[in-house]
């Protein structure tokens, strides 16, 4: 570096140089040519690292997925390779199976009502913690408990509070003169028990978003707002939840991509079952390609593939809510 | 600066053939196997005992096992189901292992992948293997693999409960015996019967007793020998015969339930028989529907030899499993992971160490392999119908016979395709 600083004669113009190619007006002429050559290769050497990590964890994997899912893939043509490529009728099939409706409703039952709860109540939690009382950090602390936890822990702990014999929510229910609820192994119910699950383990991760962004909004306002006679609840509709618009979208956004493809709660607390009632795509798409003891890789892409366009979808509604607000 | 830029492009591309690598390579371990030759060099052995590790008496030997045949073993082991998707993965990449231990019923479809070389083509020898056990590792004429050994189902009970009851175990040889002692340990105020009715393969292996006990066929799922047996569970969960649990119970859960002591029966497999005897639980054959024992579904481990390039290496493979499986050391290895030997030798030797497991190998004798009749990969596919129409009738979303019918055409239908 040292030899091109005293050739370039400014360290500033190698500052810049090496992140971009500064603006040609800038540039004193030809001598300096190769150095901004060796800028813009330098500037790829750079981004080479990102682009080999993306290629490799995403691009290429992702270009497996939608090669599995447009040819058919056996067993047998899983090992040699020379899967017949047969354009959209793993889809095709996919859509005409009888278990695709009930997973596609499942799949928006489930995040939908995830995230309201989630949402509503992370948001009513960080404004009843934004005003600080005595042990309010050490109970705010107590409510990240769920996010600490491993899934597996916290599943596992929700199947056996919610075993229809010897569950404590039945033994609950009892005593209370309610009758035992089959959670996990009525069609009724089990997807709202595993929504209940989901539904406490997605509140922290709201609540400590939209904590901080509350934090964020400047204290004059709401003082302005209290001079001006506005009363609390007021305060929150009219100027906290409009300033917390930008947060919440991004919280709604990664709440929706995450909810979307939960797998591992469902699957350990109910296996999707009875049946198809608590079926999920994600949960679909497992079952397909390793629930069996005869892999079936293309049809369990093919519905990976659907959940994908489902979120790159809502991922462009979001993009677009972005562009108004800033154009706004 | 050049050099600079030399580096950091030397540093890009290292980056991404390591990514590269990772990704070709993760099954490294295998891939030795085209450089050993037949005798000398490593040989990689797959099984799906993670319990076991390098100080256990089956690492042991196994390794000793390999010194004998003048190789050194690399012994990986897998979770059962991480092991199947393993497996194809390797045989995909061209890194199989040279010894690969998998669940009975996958034989056939890693069979069906091409993966694995038959006894006629690695010389492994199946003389004195029941051949009922031999079933599942069978194929269109050609057998895949030895079995390490077999278990199977059967009723547990607690004579204790029973006595309170009033039931004696022997007046249990049909169903309707069964379900009348249920109704009299009901009456007494304990628990009937426990099983795992789960919609994976578990659920499918605990069914097939009653199925195959009714008569039905894999082949007919709609059959009403199918709908009798499955009204058989219904009924026995409306009527609290059966706790509902059983429609998430893995067979690992049920076992929990019958541990507390309060139900009279429970439907299990031969790896819990140590821990019934020390809660002083005997077995009886389950049922079939009009007398006489069900014949019961094998489990168990199948030793195989992936295809590999180095053809000869086939006869150092099976001459590891022959030791592996031979009778002084496979009564050693089945009585460690709870399997009834696949031999009469065998069987007879466990017999004459522990004469409690007679009732054991006579359950073995009568049991089916599950791909067994040439069903090979189309067993997944029934199977998967199967326990899903279990599931149906189970929590009530459809009646058996419907379940049943649908599952046949949903079957039928697939195994068109």
């Amino acid at each position: 570096m040292t030899g091109d600083k005293s050739r370039a004669g400014s360290a500033e113009r190698q500052r810049d140089g090496a992140a971009m190619p500064a603006p040609p007006r800038a540039r004193p002429g030809r001598p300096l040519r190769p150095a901004q050559l060796r800028a813009q290769a330098s500037a790829w050497g750079f981004i080479a690292p990102v682009v080999a990590y993306l290629v490799a964890f995403y691009a290429y994997p992702l270009y497996r997925n939608i090669d599995l899912s447009i040819r058919t893939y056996t067993v047998a043509s899983f090992v040699t390779g020379n899967a017949p490529y047969s354009g959209l009728a793993n889809y095709s099939r996919i859509f005409r199976s009888p278990t695709f409706s009930p997973a596609l409703v499942n799949t928006a039952v489930f995040t939908f009502v995830s995230i309201a709860f989630q949402f509503a109540i992370g948001l009513a939690l960080a404004v009843f913690f934004y005003r600080r009382f005595r042990l309010s950090s050490l109970l705010r602390a107590l409510f990240l408990i769920p996010w600490l936890l491993p899934l597996l822990v916290s599943a596992s702990t929700w199947s056996w509070m919610l075993n229809s014999d010897s569950g404590i929510v039945n033994s609950f229910l009892q005593a209370i003169g309610a009758g035992p609820v089959d959670w996990l192994t009525s069609p009724h119910w089990s997807l709202a028990a595993v929504l209940i699950a989901n539904v406490w383990i997605g509140i922290p991760f709201n609540l400590v978003i939209m904590y901080s962004g509350l934090q964020s909004i400047s204290t004059d306002v709401f003082e302005a707002a209290a001079i001006d006679g506005a009363n609390g609840w007021q305060r929150f509709w009219r100027v906290t939840f409009p300033l917390l618009r930008p947060v919440s979208a991004i919280t709604l956004l990664l709440g929706f991509i995450y909810t979307l493809k939960v797998f591992d709660i469902i699957w350990i607390m109910t296996r999707g079952g009875p049946a198809t009632s608590s079926t999920t795509l994600a949960i679909w798409s497992y079952q397909l390609g390793f629930g069996s003891l005869l892999p079936d890789f293309s049809s369990a892409s093919a519905v990976g593939n659907v959940l994908i366009i489902i979120a790159v979808f809502f991922a462009l509604i979001y993009i677009r809510a972005r562009h108004r607000l800033e154009a706004t | 600066m050049t050099v600079q830029i030399t580096r950091r492009a030397c540093a890009a591309l290292l980056a991404l053939t390591a990514v590269t690598a990772l990704a070709a390579c993760s099954s490294s371990s295998g891939s030795s196997s085209s450089a050993s030759s037949a005798t000398g060099g490593t040989y990689s052995l797959w099984d799906p005992y993670p319990q076991y590790n390098a100080s256990s008496a089956w690492w042991k030997l196994v390794a000793s096992c390999g010194t004998k045949a003048g190789v050194t073993i690399k012994h990986t082991a897998y979770d059962t189901t991480a092991l199947t998707t393993q497996a194809l993965l390797a045989g995909q990449q061209g890194t199989s292992p040279n010894i690969l231990l998998v669940d009975n019923p996958v034989v056939s479809t890693l069979a069906t992948a091409g993966i694995l070389t038959t006894t006629a083509q690695n010389g492994l020898s199946t003389g004195a293997i029941a051949p009922n056990i031999l079933g599942a590792g069978i194929l269109n004429g050609g057998t895949y693999g030895v079995p390490i050994g077999a278990n199977t189902l059967a009723l547990y009970y607690n004579p204790k409960v029973l006595q309170a009851a009033g039931v004696s175990p022997a007046s249990i040889t049909s169903w309707a015996s069964l379900t009348a002692a249920l109704a009299k340990v009901k009456a007494a105020g304990k628990k009937g019967i426990t099983f795992s009715g789960i919609n994976t393969e578990e659920g499918s292996f605990q069914f097939l007793p009653w199925f195959w006990g009714a008569g039905a066929e894999l082949t007919n799922l709609g059959s009403s020998q199918a709908t009798a047996a499955l009204t058989l569970w219904t009924t026995w969960i409306k009527d609290g015969y059966a706790p509902n649990s059983v429609i998430q119970n893995t067979q690992t859960t049920s076992w929990q339930e019958f541990q507390t002591g309060d139900f009279a029966f429970a439907e299990n497999g031969t790896w819990q028989k140590a821990g019934a005897a020390t809660m002083g639980a005997p077995i009886i054959s389950i049922p079939a529907e009009n007398g006489g024992a069900a014949p019961v579904p094998t489990g168990g481990e199948f030793f195989t030899i992936p295809v590999q390039k180095d053809k000869a290496s086939y006869a150092t493979s099976a001459k590891i499993i022959q030791c592996l499986s031979s009778t002084s050391n496979i009564v050693t290895t089945d009585s460690t992971l709870n399997y009834i030997a696949p031999t009469k030798a065998g069987q007879q030797a466990q017999l004459t160490a522990d004469p409690s497991l007679s009732s054991w190998v006579t359950a073995v004798g009568v049991a089916k392999a599950r791909t067994g009749d040439n069903l090979g990969t189309k067993y997944p596919v029934i199977s998967q119908q199967m326990w899903t129409a279990v599931q149906k009738a189970e929590s009530g979303a459809a009646a058996p016979a419907s379940a049943l019918q649908a599952a046949q055409s949903a079957a039928a239908a697939k195994l068109n395709q």
